[in-house]
């Protein structure tokens, strides 16, 4: 058995063999034909052809993706290629002037464009110029009377091997016959992340190292939560993984049953699950998988996208909104946290050479007072009769909380002074996410009502190692025995004060670090609505000694492997 | 013949689905509308051709000008700043 490390980019676990995707690129050579209108009709033909079957394939699309889903559109894109004036324009000038035929004056034209497209270095426009070619090569494949996609080969349930999937090859696939998708490259934002998770099939990218090993037949298990594949896996780990399959959907559907009851320890210990949301839609979905607050409310769509900073009435509006969703509920908002590395022009954020460790967060804040102040005005008076909590992004020292509350007390004056109602009783916290400030911890308890700690970003900055980047994968593990300390502390001191602690990273909606976290004695548990049922279920699972045990040992281990070996028996 | 010069704040300009909307809507006017960015100092390209939208790049804050002519010239350039004004309808 041999294990690949690839980077997981939907959840859920697969076994069978694996099938060999290769999409086979049909290349044109120069070719004349005697009859122009001849080729002319048969472009014509292959080009509703083509279309056609992109209407059928959109709405394959629209009834597997979930509703609501924007990615069916890309087929919408696609269909306008096949109509585009200028395209069809120089198409139809190589057919009657140099005499092509319709396959190369098809396929010259879409390569130009392509490769124009291609050349202008930009994300985005690298990836509509592979959508050029998807449709160029669906018009071939006509032309030269290849109809037989490749994904219709697939005989029996399998591992989909592919160099890259197009967003035509991952829908064309027939569901049924599809455990997962690997792919040798892509990231968490490539087409294949984004329709692989609507359709809910495990997928893992960044295998390539490891292409040349993954034979056609040869049997594999696929792990979409941690991107682990296992090549020849022996007859325990295919059956261990089996019933990891069958049982997370069992208990998905178990736990969703029991969702809307409150997450109680086997000693009766009520522990609060919240969720992560970034708009009203989350809103209602956290309602909806049974969140009982929000413990992470991510301001930033109401900043991006848009040429001024948005108005406190605007603002005040948004706010509302979502509160009325929770109504007694606690809901942790989260101000403004963005940096260099997000566009929002009327910031006048400076290039910066590593905007991570630039302005942004909290500091962002301090240096643009207006738009935070219009902010904080906004959540004050938004809060009126809700029980709004509200928490302050990338806090590193003493000062900079000091200066932070400088300013809510600034406005709380303000407020009083024009007259103007706001709710009296908002807490005010931080988010632990910089090392320095798990540090001081104890000092900062001394500051603030709360804490919430945000592992993604505490994990990246402790371990110095950026999860998306597939070169250090695994590196910053927010189960590092390393990060388990600092968040030790970081309860401890909070606690010391009297003071509670959320956790609003993605540690929080994992099964593995429940007892963990349980027992180093974290208040509130905030996660992707999705995950809330599961981490429900878990948590009714133990008392709070035995979590503290766990706990201990866990924290006393020396690296990342041992604690997840230890956790994976109490899963 | 009229024009007007636009600001395109959109956060991915008129790459992805935006440039899909852009052509969309362009399309469904009888004038003949172009589109050129001044930003980069591109050609001006035909508004209905998707290709040629994507072809002069227009990013996040760049500017462009459109032009029109024909009938329902003035509705175009009219329809093409509100889809832009309100951010494609995200």
């Amino acid at each position: 058995m041999k294990t690949f490390q690839g980077v997981g980019i939907s959840a859920g676990v697969a076994v069978g063999p694996i099938f060999r995707y290769e999409s086979q690129v049909i290349v044109v050579k120069e070719a004349f034909a005697k009859d122009p209108d001849v080729e002319n009709e048969r472009l014509q033909n292959a080009l509703h052809q083509a279309g056609s079957d992109l209407d059928n394939l959109l709405q394959k699309a629209r009834t597997e993706l979930n509703t609501g889903s924007n990615e069916a559109e890309i087929f919408e894109a696609h269909a306008m290629l096949l109509s585009d004036p200028d395209l069809l324009d120089q198409v139809h000038a190589s057919l009657y002037d140099k005499h092509y035929t319709a396959e190369y004056a098809w396929y010259e034209a879409t390569e130009y464009y392509a490769g124009l497209i291609a050349s202008m270095d930009s994300e985005y426009l690298a990836a509509r110029s592979a959508d050029i070619k998807d449709v160029a090569q669906r018009v071939l494949r006509i032309l030269v009377g290849n109809n037989n996609s490749a994904s219709k080969n697939i005989s029996v349930p399998s591992i989909v091997v592919a160099d890259e999937l197009t967003p035509s090859d991952t829908v064309a696939f027939d569901k049924a016959k599809v455990l997962a998708f690997c792919t040798r490259s892509g990231g968490p934002t490539s087409h294949v992340a984004i329709l692989s998770k609507a359709l809910g099939i495990p997928a893992i990218v960044g295998i390539g190292p490891w292409m040349d090993e993954l034979k056609p037949g040869t049997e594999a298990v696929v792990d979409g939560f941690t991107g682990k594949m296992f090549l020849d896996p022996d007859e325990a780990t295919i059956k261990k993984f089996k019933e990891t399959s069958t049982l997370y959907e069992e208990s998905f559907r178990k736990a969703m049953e029991k969702t809307h009851e409150h997450a109680i320890t086997k000693d009766g210990i009520k522990v609060e699950v919240v969720a992560n949301i970034g708009g009203l839609d989350d809103a209602k979905s956290a309602v909806e998988y049974g969140a009982e607050g929000v413990g992470l409310l991510r301001t930033e769509f109401i900043f991006l996208e848009r040429g001024t900073p948005p108005s406190e009435q605007e603002q005040i509006d948004i706010y509302s909104e979502i509160f009325s969703q929770f109504g007694k509920n606690p809901v942790v908002t989260r101000t403004l946290d963005i940096g260099g590395d997000k566009p929002a022009n009327y910031l006048k954020i400076p290039e910066e050479m590593n905007p991570f460790l630039g302005l942004r967060g909290t500091r962002l804040a301090l240096a643009r007072p207006e738009v935070f102040e219009t902010q904080l005005r906004a959540l004050m008076r938004a809060g009126i009769g809700y029980n709004l909590k509200v928490m302050f992004p990338m806090v590193g020292t003493v000062q900079e909380v000091r200066s932070v509350m400088e300013h809510v007390r600034k406005v709380k004056n303000e407020l009083t002074q024009e007259g103007i109602p706001f709710e009296e009783k908002i807490e005010w916290g931080i988010m632990i996410e910089i090392p320095s400030a798990a540090v001081m911890a104890d000092a900062l308890a001394k500051e603030v009502d709360f804490f919430s700690i945000g592992t993604n970003d505490l994990s990246q900055y402790t371990l110095a190692a950026d999860r998306g980047n597939t070169n250090v994968v695994g590196v910053a593990d927010a189960l590092d025995p390393a990060v388990l300390r600092l968040i030790k502390m970081v309860i401890d001191a909070a606690h010391a004060n009297n003071r509670w602690v959320g956790l609003c990273g993605e540690l929080a909606g994992d099964g593995l670090a429940t007892p963990v976290l349980l027992g180093l004695g974290l208040d509130e548990f905030s996660m992707n609505p999705r995950a809330i049922p599961l981490v429900k279920q878990h948590i009714r699972k133990f008392t709070i000694s035995t979590a503290c045990e766990i706990a201990q040992h866990a924290i006393s281990l020396p690296t990342t492997a041992d604690v997840r070996y230890y956790l994976k028996s109490f899963l | 013949m009229e024009s007007l010069v636009i600001k395109v704040i959109n956060k991915v300009g008129l790459h992805a689905r935006p440039a899909a909307s852009f052509v969309k809507k362009a399309q469904s006017f009888a004038s003949q509308i172009l589109v050129e960015n001044i930003t980069k100092n591109s050609d001006k390209v035909n508004a209905k051709s998707f290709v040629k939208i994507l072809s002069i790049a227009v990013d996040h804050d760049n500017d462009i000008r459109i032009t029109a002519d024909g009938d329902d010239a003035a509705q175009a350039l009219q329809g093409l700043k509100e889809l832009i004004d309100n951010n494609f309808g995200e």
